[in-house]
């Protein structure tokens, strides 16, 4: 059994804001539902199955179920850190598959800058061991960088190509929280965080949200909105294990990317856009490569130049400008991602970066740390 | 020089109370299965290679390179060096690299076990520290 047109994308919506002072968390949930439902065309009442991920104000997923005044048969509320949301469109598919649900609801909202919170895990096995290092992600994807850099030649300047791309995309996105261009020197100059990463190597932090409405495929017949189907998906973790072969220049993604495609039964070469999650620079380049759209070591190479850049290189990526450059609401960057390729297969992004005939797209995301362990999650999506 | 930052107390368990212990004596243990042959770290009752409950504790030299190294340099305590250091008994160990420039790290460099105290009455904590050979 393949989860290929088993369930529909019908309703995407991004929160506005990047800033929310006045607003409570469960308050830009509700709003964000609202939004994916009436981009969908559907309401409260149609929804039958609610997802998401730990973060979410209150007990699991039965605090905001309650909050939203939702009746569901299905609920999940798995947790893969920021890439949970595009792991959650494949697990809402599934559930339509098997007729648990036909209207999945699946929402994130947070405010980070407005609550100054990081959060933190007590009580995982490592703790004890890995705590007092005060290894953050900044450290952590360093680490990777430093390594990958030490391994294949990797320079700075081309993880820097990566931002220049994005904010070639945010200058058109009136919502993006940094829609200034900027040079690959601008990106050397700015402060280093952690080795090898510069400011401008990291993503924003932003207050905000999004929802997505996954259907059945009677459902988005019926709607007024452009298909646009799940046709591939897959999902991995890596982490240490014990510490033997320890490899920090390829992600979990070099097994849920091929499971994607194989599902889909296409190739990277095939993708005419793709959303890579990009919390720092390095997370997009480590990608690339273990999805295949390079050989492992490639990756400074095919970034280079300008070749993300929707209009001038051979994949465009991110032209929502990301989370290097628009949005990373809650830390958890891995809706904006399936947001955008929506939009794109949809013709709706910004005519500036809108990808011609885009009919194929690829989500993929890295949740938790990837220097330490890691979830991968990505989505083959394709306009009908 | 790094200025010296402050460790925050590990939590010992009853699945590594030995480990801390050891720590306290400034010996580092780390655990071998004697199902599979393979070592590993953080220590762990059931082996992470094989599934096998027959692990055993055994003290590591303390000596191994760094496989990967970043410099924090924002926040409380930077700069500071996070590093991987792969051990000479195999497991890798996410650590920090104290007493020296952090700047002057580099990947295979040789380091040992320098235990840092932590909290009054917790045990230290396992850093490592370049020892030049």
């Amino acid at each position: 059994m393949s989860l290929r047109n088993r369930a529909y994308i019908a309703g995407a919506f991004e929160h506005p804001t990047r800033l929310a002072p006045d607003k409570s968390t469960p308050q830009l949930h509700a709003e964000c539902a609202a939004g994916a439902l009436a981009d969908a065309g559907l309401s409260l009442e149609d929804v039958d199955g609610y997802f998401c991920a730990t973060d979410a104000p209150g007990f699991g997923p039965i605090s905001m179920i309650d909050y939203l005044g939702l009746k569901v048969r299905h609920t999940d509320s798995t947790e893969m850190g920021g890439c949970t949301y595009i792991q959650h469109v494949a697990h809402a598919a599934e559930a339509i598959a098997l007729g648990k649900c036909k209207v999945a609801l699946i929402t994130l909202a947070g405010r980070p800058r407005s609550e100054n919170v990081m959060r933190f895990r007590p009580g995982a096995p490592e703790s004890a061991f890995e705590q007092f290092t005060g290894l953050t992600n900044h450290t952590s994807y360093g680490m990777c960088a430093v390594r990958h850099m030490h391994e294949h030649g990797t320079t700075s300047e081309q993880l820097a190509w990566i931002k220049v791309a994005a904010s070639h995309h945010a200058q058109h996105n009136e919502h993006a929280m940094l829609p200034k261009v900027v040079t690959v020197e601008e990106v050397l100059e700015s402060p280093m965080i952690a080795d090898p990463l510069h400011r401008l190597d990291c993503c924003v932090t932003t207050d905000g949200g999004g929802a997505l409405v996954v259907v059945a495929p009677e459902i988005a017949r019926s709607l007024k909105r452009p298909l646009v189907a799940l046709r591939g998906a897959g999902e991995a973790t890596k982490g240490p294990s014990g510490g033997l072969g320890l490899d920090l220049t390829t992600s979990a993604a070099a097994r849920s990317g091929p499971a994607a495609f194989a599902e889909a039964g296409v190739k990277p070469s095939d993708i005419k856009y793709a959303s890579i999650y990009d919390s720092f620079t390095i997370t997009v380049l480590i990608q690339l490569e273990d999805l295949g759209f390079c050989a492992k070591g490639e990756g400074g190479k095919f970034v280079a130049d300008g070749n993300l850049i929707s209009g001038t290189g051979k994949l465009p990526f991110n032209t929502d400008g990301g989370g290097l450059c628009s949005n990373h609401p809650m830390f958890r960057g891995g809706i904006t991602k399936v947001i955008e390729a929506v939009r794109q297969l949809r013709g709706e992004a910004h005519p500036a970066v809108q990808v011609p005939d885009c009919d194929l797209a690829v989500a993929t995301g890295i949740g938790g740390s990837l220097g330490a362990r890691h979830g991968a999650a990505t989505v083959i999506l394709e306009r009908q | 020089m790094m200025s010296e930052r402050r460790y925050p107390a590990p939590q010992p368990n009853a699945e590594t109370r030995v480990f801390w212990d050891a720590a306290a004596e400034g010996v580092l243990k780390i655990k071998n299965c004697r199902s599979c042959f393979r070592a590993h770290y953080y220590p762990r009752a059931i082996c992470p290679h094989c599934g096998s409950d027959q692990t055993e504790w055994v003290v590591s030299e303390g000596a191994g390179e760094i496989y990967s190294v970043s410099v924090m340099r924002r926040g409380e305590g930077a700069p500071f060096a996070v590093a991987y250091v792969t051990l000479d008994e195999g497991p890798a160990v996410l650590t920090n690299i104290v007493d020296c420039d952090p700047d002057s790290l580099a990947i295979g460099q040789r380091v040992r076990v320098a235990f840092k105290p932590s909290e009054e009455g917790a045990p230290p904590v396992p850093t490592f520290t370049p020892s030049g050979d």
